[in-house]
């Protein structure tokens, strides 16, 4: 029991912190977009991490289903309906579709070779948008839109001006996301995916069809991060095609393992460590990405069950 | 009536021939004991049956329904379970969920989100149910595999028997095992064999363990039927004595 006492205690605990963030942020350095591109980071983390943590494979090609998201976004609300909320329903079917479509012609292939496809599938969508100019805009992106204010009806939501309201918006959504992701994965299929990153063949010779879950698992991942994609184009009112760029995801990879992959939490701890040290050495010098790689590089070779893991350890012992 | 019957099963690895037109009849409720030397291709014989493999000729029917060309899933599915020579188990997931998930996959959950309460409980039972078949209840919260060897096989053979097989393959089930663990893994088949009317086919080494439980051996060398019989019949019989029991001697 004490165990169980212990995890709700802790998710108690990150809860109350992301829901104060605005309040605390400010106080240790830190400014409210800081705050909603940790969550947005997370949540595609957290998406890719449904593949690696939960169901054992490597997928490199997560952020062409975030820039898909974010590029439907963009797009429907620059060029066919100027509202947030139809901009991000179009950008979440788009990613999830083209996870969808993705799936099947990847779900045979193992470890390097699928995570080589992955990329490669990616950098499809990527040169796509790239090279597509009349349509995509190009290396110019996707610009001169903006997030619009959300009508309840009762009230009218100005997440456009309001940097606070936004972060609470884009927590109203990753809450959601999260709730959603713990109920799927404490769920008889997700125990399915437990089985399949375990123990493959065993999970074949339990009668469960292990391709077809790993692509259930790449839809529902892709799904999740076109989530994060279409909230990402809200946040920056503006789209690259390196939203889809395959180092992204690698950067998503980065920040699940750093975390802790096998923890639920694990890719946020990650997430928070990524963004804030991009943002913190990124104002000192150019070259922060080294300094990431090496943190990466050390937290890999000492803590290879990334930070969460580490204190997991302390926990128990 | 006969619960799997194999036709003139062939399979080749490039030249080499490492099972060559055999057959079998399994009749419900028997158990039958696959032996024979190293390399005789039992164990390949045993792929050929639940699917790992798929023959190069020949046919394998299981309840009169050609399963041939089926993958190991959908076999599971009409009733077949499998252990293998070298343990496959969840090792990073603890007893009770090592049980819970075949226990599910058995129960049609396999794709649900979702499991009513009632349901919940059942697939609990259930599990607790398995675990005090081979004494593994007070290691239920372990992880698998920081169990002792003779614990995880237990436990790979509670993983078939959870998905309710009608025919339960075990491959080598003793194999590693010290006296004790042996005693203990032959009297859970006996009692499954005779309590439960469980039809079983088994690989095994271990000649005592044979002679003990099999109601029909089936003699495999250099790939080829030797001989088929009961186990008196076998223990008599001077092909055997030659090729297996004679070098065993």
């Amino acid at each position: 029991m004490g165990q169980v006492n212990q995890k709700q205690a802790a998710n108690v605990a990150i809860w109350l912190l992301l829901l104060t963030a605005p309040v605390w942020m400010g106080w240790i350095g830190g400014y409210t977009e800081l705050g909603s591109r940790v969550l947005v980071n997370a949540l595609a983390a957290m998406g890719l991490n449904i593949l690696l943590g939960y169901t054992g494979v490597l997928s490199f090609g997560q952020a062409a289903y975030f820039g898909l998201g974010a590029y439907g976004t963009a797009m429907t609300i620059k060029y066919l309906v100027p509202s947030t909320m139809v901009g991000m329903v179009v950008g979440v079917l788009i990613g999830t579709a083209a996870a969808a479509l993705i799936g099947p012609l990847i779900v045979r292939l193992r470890g390097v070779y699928f995570a080589m496809v992955t990329i490669a599938f990616g950098q499809v969508f990527y040169f796509i948008t790239f090279r597509w100019y009349t349509v995509t805009g190009g290396d110019d992106g996707v610009n001169n839109w903006y997030r619009q204010p959300i009508d309840l009806g009762f009230v009218k939501l100005d997440i456009l001006h309001s940097g606070v309201l936004f972060y609470y918006f884009i927590l109203f959504f990753f809450a959601i996301s999260l709730l959603l992701m713990a109920f799927v994965l404490r769920s008889p299929f997700g125990r399915t995916l437990l089985a399949i990153r375990e123990n493959e063949r065993r999970a074949r010779f339990l009668g469960i069809p292990v391709e077809r879950h790993i692509w259930l698992s790449f839809v529902i991942s892709g799904f999740f991060c076109s989530i994060a994609g279409t909230l990402y184009a809200l946040l920056n009112n503006f789209v690259d095609p390196r939203s889809l760029y395959w180092g992204l995801s690698g950067n998503f990879v980065i920040m699940a393992v750093l975390g802790g992959m096998r923890s639920f939490w694990g890719p946020l701890v990650g997430a928070v460590i990524f963004v804030v040290l991009q943002d913190y050495v990124s104002s000192m010098t150019e070259n922060w990405e080294s300094f990431i790689g090496l943190f990466f590089v050390l937290v890999v070779l000492f803590f290879p069950r990334g930070v969460l893991g580490i204190i997991r350890r302390r926990v128990t012992s | 009536m006969t619960l799997l019957k194999v036709e003139n099963a062939s399979r080749h690895f490039g030249s080499l021939v490492a099972v060559d037109k055999v057959s079998l009849n399994v009749e419900e409720g028997e158990l039958r004991a696959i032996i024979g030397p190293n390399g005789a291709g039992k164990t390949t014989f045993f792929n050929l049956i639940s699917g790992l493999v798929t023959p190069t000729a020949g046919k394998i029917i299981f309840k009169g329904e050609d399963v041939t060309h089926l993958l190991p899933a959908r076999r599971v599915w009409r009733g077949m379970a499998r252990t293998f020579q070298i343990t496959e188990i969840f090792p990073e997931l603890t007893v009770r969920e090592n049980l819970r998930i075949p226990v599910e996959s058995a129960a049609g959950f396999r794709l649900s989100a979702w499991m009513s309460r009632a349901a919940d409980e059942e697939v609990q039972a259930r599990v607790a149910e398995l675990m005090q078949m081979c004494a593994l209840d007070d290691k239920a919260d372990r992880l698998v595999g920081e169990l002792s060897h003779g614990d995880q096989r237990a436990t790979e053979i509670m993983m078939a028997l959870a998905l309710k097989p009608s025919l339960l393959l075990l491959d080598e089930p003793t194999a590693g095992m010290g006296d004790q663990e042996t005693y203990d893994i032959t009297r859970l088949i006996r009692k499954l064999h005779k309590d439960q009317k469980l039809t079983i086919v088994l690989v095994e080494h271990d000649m005592r363990v044979v002679f003990h439980l099999a109601d029909r051996i089936m003699v495999l060398a250099e790939g080829a039927m030797l001989a088929e019989g009961t186990p008196d019949e076998i223990a008599k019989n001077e092909l055997v004595q030659a090729a297996y029991l004679g070098k065993a001697a």
